[in-house]
């Protein structure tokens, strides 16, 4: 008896409890139907993109590594400035030598949109600038941080001097991405003109090592060796000398 | 006797140094007569002494004076060149000009003063548009049969035939009293002309005369090398990428196809099968020797050493060698190694050495060097030769300034280079051994290549 009027009182409580949690929820289910066509003009049928870009970590040393990862919804393409065409959901690890602004543009039938991530770039000596221009700059500012390095008599190797300055050109360039240059090897008056094609060459070269290392694309890269053929001055001096033996930056148009 | 080692001198310096100021006074007082290094120029036995006649007008055509002018200048400064020869001044040649065998007094040759073991004289004649000669060579002590040679030509009446006839019929005496050596006389030099930023390719006989503009690129085109067969030239050619091999055909008077393996590609020089080129090229980064086919395809690669690999040349003798210059240890200098690869073998003991070329004979290398080279360092560029059997060398030019490029003539008699600097570079050939110096051309020419025949 006693058993038999606790279950009933039991069984009591879930009733109620189920009919009150019909009459809250019921009544939304039990709404009418919008008609489409009294709401006007819809500006497309598919829903918009939405897109989320992190970055791990958020902040590095020159050198090292940042893992990117984007999710997206209702995109048919995705594009990351600076690494191209990427599928609508990933990841990618990408070693920026300065700080940057990764920017991600979704686009999908149902409109665009974008999502950026900031990474720090914690750089030793060389002041970064804060964002990719995408554009080519200036011709003041790219000679004012893309400086010709200079080099010892007969020798292809990059002095100290030009070791930094290598490093402020690479980030330089690595901010404005859309700048492609032509490194010019020269050589001095002195020696012989075919020997010094092939010395101009490879100083040519050693500077665009120098910015592929720093992580500048070697595709953005043009090299050519004018040897002793363009002379930048023509007195027999070592100060005139040492101006021929150079690695001149100039901007590939 | 002038010999000078490679190898370091150590021992009983001052010994050395003493007999080294006597074999200089020697040399000084002797230095027309020894044979001092066996090149081509002195085969070991005294030059022939040559008297050569003005030529004889045989018609009074009013156009002939002029053209027998320059044929007779031309025969005298050919024989002269050649550097096998004792010319005997015009000033002390009898004052008849013989014309035909019988006109001759040969005693008057043979006896002093004028002393000729050989004399060439002729017959010039010019009229109807047409130049006649008939060349004679006769040995002066033979009185009973003196003829050497009889030759006639008869060309179209202009400048150009009567320098042609003289340079073919002074190759005919230099072939038979010059050891069976063909002569230069109708040889080319290929070389580059400043043309105010540009450079241009040109050509010109090689006495100088005849300079004319082979290509018309607008751009800095450098380093002719003409073909053994003198169809094609290859040069390399400045342009969006760089420096690269071009070709132009002497046959089709234009530019021809050779492909580029990209880098720069620089100083291209002829199989002497004329079938491939070898060049520097900096596909890889560094440049290295390669050689591909005439057209550019089928490169492979011969050299593998950091540093500026630059300048080939093939031994033209054997086609199985390459000399050319590599700064793998630092300062550029002087290397030789089988066409595959194998046997690199260092020359030059130091200094700064470039510009290689090899002798048609397959002994010896001519080569710019400056022995001094560095900041600061006294040093001047001048010509050496040097026999590759014994690594042996001598120095050809002195004191004249920066030189550079030199080339072997076909007869290995001669080496044409360039002198001088920047604009006020200009071209000299002289014989062998640094005598016999001419200039070739003005200022503003740089980089001859003598041809191959």
């Amino acid at each position: 008896m006693n058993l038999s009027s606790a279950r009933y009182r039991q069984a009591l409580v879930a009733i109620t409890l189920v009919a009150a949690l019909g009459a809250v929820t019921g009544c939304h289910k039990k709404e009418q139907p919008v008609n489409p066509a009294s709401l006007g003009p819809m500006p497309s049928t598919q829903p918009a993109p939405t897109a989320n870009l992190t970055a791990e970590p958020s902040a590095i040393d020159v050198g090292q590594s940042v893992v990117l990862n984007w999710r997206t919804q209702n995109a048919t393409s995705v594009t990351i400035d600076g690494v191209g065409e990427v599928p609508v959901n990933g990841t990618q690890t990408v070693t920026p030598s300065t700080s940057t602004n990764f920017h991600l543009t979704a686009k999908g039938e149902g409109g665009s949109t974008e999502a950026n991530v900031r990474v720090t770039v914690r750089v030793p000596q060389a002041p970064s600038n804060p964002s990719d221009n995408g554009d080519m700059g200036s011709e003041a500012a790219f000679h004012q941080n893309v400086k010709d390095v200079f080099f010892d008599y007969d020798s292809y190797d990059l002095r100290p001097d030009a070791q930094s300055a290598a490093q402020t050109a690479a980030s330089y360039l690595n901010s404005h991405s859309a700048i492609k240059i032509v490194i010019g090897g020269y050589c001095d008056d002195r020696g012989s003109a075919e020997y010094n094609l092939a010395l101009g060459e490879n100083r040519a070269n050693a500077a665009k090592t120098a910015l592929v290392n720093a992580g500048v694309a070697a595709t953005r890269i043009r090299v050519i060796s004018y040897g002793k053929e363009k002379q930048f001055c023509s007195e027999e001096s070592e100060s005139c000398w040492q101006q021929n033996r150079r690695a001149q930056f100039s901007l590939d148009r | 006797m002038n010999y000078r080692s490679a190898r370091p001198l150590s021992l009983h310096r001052s010994r050395l140094l003493l007999l080294a100021a006597a074999a200089l006074l020697f040399s000084a007082a002797a230095l027309h007569a020894q044979d001092w290094f066996k090149t081509e120029t002195s085969s070991g036995v005294s030059n022939i002494r040559l008297a050569v006649a003005d030529f004889k007008a045989t018609a009074a055509d009013p156009q002939a004076a002029p053209l027998k002018q320059t044929f007779d200048s031309t025969l005298f400064n050919d024989l002269s060149t050649a550097g096998i020869f004792d010319m005997v001044s015009k000033s002390m040649l009898p004052p008849s000009t013989p014309g035909a065998a019988n006109e001759i007094n040969l005693p008057q040759y043979a006896n002093a003063p004028v002393n000729a073991a050989m004399v060439a004289f002729g017959a010039f004649g010019a009229s109807g548009g047409r130049i006649t000669v008939n060349g004679l060579l006769f040995d002066a002590k033979n009185t009973q049969f003196p003829q050497v040679l009889s030759k006639q030509y008869n060309e179209e009446a202009n400048e150009e035939n009567a320098r042609l006839i003289a340079h073919r019929f002074a190759d005919e005496i230099i072939f038979r009293l010059g050891g069976g050596t063909p002569g230069i006389a109708e040889t080319k030099i290929y070389y580059v002309k400043f043309a105010g930023g540009n450079k241009e390719i040109w050509a010109m006989d090689y006495d100088g005369a005849n300079q004319h503009q082979i290509t018309h690129l607008g751009t800095v085109s450098i380093s002719p090398r003409v073909s053994p067969d003198n169809s094609r030239i290859a040069f390399s050619s400045l342009g969006h990428d760089g420096f690269q091999i071009r070709t132009y055909s002497l046959l089709l008077n234009r530019m021809v196809n050779f492909s580029s393996g990209g880098g720069t590609n620089l100083s291209p020089a002829w199989s002497p099968n004329g079938h491939d080129l070898a060049f520097s090229s900096s596909r890889t980064g560094d440049p290295e020797i390669y050689i591909a086919d005439s057209n550019g395809g089928g490169s492979r690669r011969v050299t593998s050493f950091r540093g500026p690999d630059v300048s080939p040349v093939f031994n033209p003798k054997t086609g199985s060698q390459i000399a050319w210059i590599s700064g793998r240890t630092g300062l550029p200098q002087l290397y030789i190694m089988d066409a595959d690869g194998s046997a690199v073998t260092r020359l030059t003991d130091g200094g700064y050495a470039t510009s290689v070329s090899w002798s048609p004979n397959g002994q010896f290398l001519a080569f710019a060097w400056n022995r001094k080279y560095g900041p600061g360092a006294p040093g001047g560029q001048d010509i050496y030769v040097m026999e590759i059997a014994t690594k042996r060398w001598i120095q050809v030019t002195h004191d004249i300034g920066r030189c550079d490029f030199p080339s072997w003539s076909p007869d290995g008699r001669h080496i044409v280079f360039s002198n001088g600097g920047g604009a006020n570079t200009h071209i000299i050939s002289m014989l062998a051994d640094g005598t016999g110096r001419k200039n070739l051309t003005g200022p503003g020419a740089d980089m001859p290549n003598w041809s191959w025949k």
